[in-house]
C-alpha cells in the first residue's frame, strides 16, 4: 500500500497500462512536457516518448477521430478530454462513431479507446470548466461510462478502462485531485472488482444513498452525520453508469425501502431519473417512499461564487433522506 | 462567377455558373493526360508515373470503369424496383475513384464516404455487400479488415480523421503504408476535414486526402463551400496538393501515385483535387432538376470518363471488338449476379438488432433482449410476429 494523491492513482494506473501493452498510446492537449493542466501525465511522455504520450493540436474533434484511426489500425488509445466543457467538439466522433462502429461493423472492428474526462465543480473555474455531462454518454448506446471516487478505484479502473475492448468514458472528479488515500498498486486487475459492478461503500439499513464520482466523499460524510441521529444510511458507490449495476442496487432497496440519488449533474434526464425508474419498476413492492433526487438544478453551470448553491452538499443530502424517511424537510407541506 | 456582392443582396454565394473555373484562381493549372476527344498529351511531370501502363492494363482499367457504371445502373434499377431503399450514383466518378484506387497496394487502408463504391469494387468488395446497408440488411456490408477498406462513411468528412489517426498509426508501426481518405468537396468545409489536415500536416503522416469535386453537395454548389480552387487550400496546411481532371483515368492515377510514393517514403501527407462531375442525383431520392442547368449536364457529358478512355483506346486501336465483347460480357455477368444476389440475400433476424453493440456481456441490454424475445415468443411463431410488429 502506498500513501497517494488521487490524480497521481491515475497518473500510476497510466503508467502501468504504458508498461503492459505497447499499443496503448495517450493522446491530448498539453499531456506531454505540461503533464496535463492537472498533471496527471505528468512524466509519462518524458519516459514514453512523443510518440505514446502525444500532444495534439488543439482539436477535440481531430483527438477523437484520429483515435477513432489509430484504433482501427489495432492502438488503444487514451484521450484526455482537458476539461469536461471541452468535450462537445468531440462529441459528433463519440456518439457517432466511436460508440457504433462495433456496431456497424458488426464486431469487426473494435473501439477500444478511453476517454478521460476531468469533470465536475467546486473548484471555483470559469465557464465551461466545472461541468457533469455524464447523461449524454449514458445514454448513448455502445459506450460504457465510468466514474471514480477514490484513488484506488482511480488506479485500477483506470486499466479496467485501458484493458476493455468497449470504448470507456471515464470521468475523474477534478475538485477530488489531491485527496490522498492508499493504493495497492500491486492489485492484480483479474482479482479486482470488476469495472461494471457498484460497491456498498458503507452500509446501513434504513435509506440507500447512491452517488458516483466527487459526491462519494459527500455522502459517506452525510451517512456519519445521520448516523448522530439514529439513521441507518447505506451508500452505495455506483462507479459505473452505464451499465448500471441494478442487481447490487436492488438488493439494497429491498433492504431499505428507500431510495436516495445524489449527482451534481442537473437533474432532468440524468442519472438520477434512470435509476428512479429502472428501481421503482423493478423493486416497487419493496419501495416504502417515492425515490428521491438531490442534484444540481436544470441551470447552466452558476458562476462560481454561486456554485455551491448547484452543487449537492451535505445538508441538502441529508435534507433529502428526510424526505424519503418522511421525516421533516425543506419541502414538508408540500404535495409531489 | 463569384460575387462580391452579398452585402448588396442578403447572403449569397453568387450567380450561376459552376464551373471548376469560375473559381476563384490561385494556383496550378489542372493536369490532363488525356483530352475529352481521347488525344494522349504529354505532361513532363506526370508522364512517367503512368508510362508502364501497358495497352492491356489500359483495357483493365477501361473494363473497370465500364463495370462499376454498369453496377452504378443496375443499383439504381434496383432501387427504382423497390429491392434498394436508396442508392448514391456515381455516374460521371468513374476515372476518379478506378483511377486512385488502382494506384493502391493491398496493404494500403481506404476510408471512403458513401459514394465510393467504384473504390470498394477496384478493392474486392463484392458487388452485393456494396448494396447490402443500402437494402437496410446490414448498416454497413463488409468487414474492413478482408479489404483494407473502412466501411462507408456517411457523416461527411468524419472519415478524413479516421484515416489520418489510422495513418499515424503506420507511422508507429515503422509500417510503409499509406491510408487514403476519400470524401468531396462539400466535405472541405466540415471542422473535421479541416482538423484532418492539421493533424496531418503537424505529424506528417503518410495519408493522401482524395477529394472528388463533383461541383455539387446535394444541391449545394461548390461556390458555396469554397471561395478559392480546393486544392489551394491544402497550401494553407503546409500539405502539398495537385488539381486533377477527374474524369482522365490516367491523369488521376499518376496523381495518386506521385502523393502514394510521397507518404510512403516519409513525405507526408497530399491533397489531391480530383475535378469530376456528378451527372446524377445525390441519391436515388434527389431531383436535380430543381437546382441545377441541363445545359451544365451536357457540358460534363461531352467530358465523360469513359466516353474518353473508349476513344484513347480507338486512337491507340486498342478498342477490339474482342475487348468490346469480353467487356460487355463482364459488365452483365457482374450485374446478373449483383441483382440475384440483391434479391436473394438472407433477411436479417429480429434478435440480431441486440448484436455486436458492446463486445462484452451488458446485463441491462442482454435484459431488454431477453424481454423482447419472450414479447416475440408470446406471438407463438417469432418470425410472423416480427413481421406484423413492422407492418405497423
Amino acid at each position: 500500500m502506498t500513501k497517494m494523491t488521487f490524480a497521481r492513482a491515475i497518473n500510476s494506473g497510466l503508467r502501468k497500462s504504458l508498461e503492459n501493452d505497447p499499443k496503448v498510446i495517450l493522446m491530448g492537449e498539453d499531456i506531454g512536457a505540461l503533464g496535463g493542466v492537472f498533471r496527471v501525465t505528468d512524466g509519462l511522455q518524458k519516459d514514453f516518448g512523443k510518440h505514446r504520450v502525444v500532444d495534439t493540436p488543439l482539436a477535440e474533434s481531430g483527438i477523437m477521430g484520429t483515435a477513432v484511426g489509430l484504433a482501427y489500425r489495432g492502438y488503444r488509445p487514451v484521450v484526455e478530454i482537458q476539461f469536461d466543457g471541452f468535450i462537445y467538439p468531440a462529441f459528433d466522433q463519440i456518439v457517432s462513431q466511436v460508440a457504433k462502429m462495433h456496431y456497424r461493423t458488426q464486431g469487426a472492428v473494435k473501439m477500444p479507446i478511453t476517454i478521460r474526462v476531468p469533470f465536475g465543480g467546486g473548484i471555483g473555474s470559469p465557464e465551461h470548466h466545472s461541468e457533469s455531462p455524464e447523461a449524454y454518454f449514458t445514454h448513448t448506446s455502445g459506450l460504457r461510462v465510468i466514474s471514480v471516487s477514490n484513488p484506488q478505484d482511480a488506479f485500477t479502473m483506470i486499466q479496467q478502462a485501458i484493458a476493455s475492448d468497449d470504448p470507456v468514458l471515464y470521468f475523474e472528479p477534478k475538485r477530488r485531485y489531491h485527496d490522498k488515500g492508499e493504493v495497492d498498486e500491486t492489485l492484480d486487475l483479474s482479482a479486482a472488482l470488476p469495472m461494471e459492478k457498484a460497491r456498498v461503500v458503507s452500509e446501513g439499513t434504513d435509506v440507500t444513498l447512491v452517488a458516483y464520482g466527487p459526491l462519494v466523499k459527500t455522502a459517506k460524510d452525510a451517512a456519519l452525520a445521520a448516523a448522530d441521529e439514529g439513521v441507518s444510511v447505506e451508500v452505495i458507490d455506483l462507479r459505473s453508469l452505464a451499465p448500471l449495476d441494478f442487481a447490487t442496487l436492488e438488493a439494497s432497496v429491498r433492504k431499505t425501502g428507500r431510495l436516495v440519488i445524489t449527482h451534481e449533474a442537473s437533474q432532468t434526464g440524468g442519472i438520477g431519473a434512470e435509476v428512479a425508474a429502472s428501481i421503482t419498476e423493478r423493486c416497487f413492492y419493496h419501495l416504502e417512499a417515492a425515490p428521491v433526487r438531490v442534484t444540481g438544478f436544470d441551470v447552466p453551470y452558476p458562476y462560481s461564487k454561486l456554485e455551491m448553491h448547484h452543487l449537492p452538499g451535505l445538508d441538502r443530502i441529508l435534507d433529502g433522506v428526510d424526505r424519503a424517511l418522511g421525516r421533516p424537510n425543506s419541502l414538508s407541506g408540500l404535495e409531489g | 462567377m463569384f460575387t462580391d456582392d452579398a452585402g448588396k443582396g442578403g447572403i449569397s454565394a453568387g450567380g450561376p455558373g459552376n464551373s471548376a473555373e469560375s473559381n476563384r484562381r490561385t494556383g496550378g493549372d489542372l493536369v490532363q493526360l488525356i483530352t475529352p476527344r481521347g488525344e494522349r498529351v504529354s505532361h513532363p511531370e506526370f508522364d512517367p508515373w503512368v508510362q508502364d501502363v501497358s495497352d492491356e492494363q489500359l483495357g483493365a482499367l477501361y473494363e473497370d470503369m465500364v463495370v462499376i457504371r454498369r453496377i452504378d445502373t443496375e443499383a439504381t434499377a434496383l432501387q427504382r424496383q423497390g429491392e434498394l431503399a436508396l442508392w448514391p450514383p456515381l455516374l460521371g466518378q468513374e476515372a476518379s475513384q478506378i483511377g486512385s484506387a488502382r494506384a493502391l497496394r493491398d496493404d494500403d487502408f481506404v476510408f471512403p464516404s458513401y459514394r465510393d463504391n467504384g473504390v470498394a469494387y477496384c478493392r474486392g468488395v463484392n458487388p452485393e455487400d456494396i448494396v447490402k446497408a443500402w437494402r437496410g440488411n446490414a448498416l454497413a456490408g463488409w468487414d474492413p479488415y478482408t479489404v483494407n477498406v473502412a466501411t462507408q462513411q456517411i457523416i461527411i468528412g468524419a472519415q478524413t480523421l479516421h484515416a489520418t489517426g489510422y495513418a499515424m498509426g503506420i507511422q508507429n508501426d515503422g509500417a510503409d503504408s499509406v491510408a487514403v481518405a476519400y470524401f468531396g468537396d462539400g466535405a472541405t468545409s466540415e471542422g473535421d476535414v479541416n482538423e484532418a489536415l492539421v493533424f496531418a500536416a503537424s505529424f506528417q503522416s503518410p495519408v493522401v486526402f482524395f477529394c472528388q469535386n463533383n461541383h455539387w453537395a446535394i444541391s449545394e454548389p461548390v461556390r458555396l463551400q469554397s471561395h478559392i480552387q480546393i486544392a489551394d487550400r491544402a497550401a494553407g496546411f503546409g500539405i502539398p496538393s495537385m488539381r486533377v481532371d477527374g474524369n482522365d483515368v490516367l491523369a488521376v492515377m499518376a496523381a495518386t501515385r506521385i502523393a502514394i510514393d510521397r507518404a510512403r517514403h516519409g513525405g507526408g501527407p497530399t491533397f489531391i483535387e480530383s475535378v469530376t462531375y456528378r451527372m446524377g442525383p445525390h441519391t436515388t431520392a434527389d431531383d436535380p432538376t430543381r437546382y441545377r442547368d441541363a445545359n451544365e449536364l451536357e457540358d460534363w457529358a461531352a467530358k465523360d470518363p469513359i466516353a474518353r478512355l473508349k476513344s484513347l483506346l480507338e486512337r491507340k486501336g486498342l478498342l477490339t471488338e474482342d475487348l468490346e465483347t469480353a467487356v460487355g460480357a463482364k459488365a452483365d455477368a457482374v450485374a446478373k449476379a449483383l441483382r440475384a444476389g440483391t434479391i436473394n440475400m438472407p433477411e436479417p433476424q429480429p434478435l440480431d438488432i441486440f448484436k455486436h453493440v458492446y463486445s462484452t456481456p451488458h446485463s441491462p441490454l442482454d435484459r431488454q433482449q431477453d424481454h423482447y424475445s419472450r414479447y416475440l415468443a408470446s406471438f407463438g411463431d417469432p418470425a410472423e410476429a416480427a413481421s406484423e410488429e413492422g407492418a405497423r
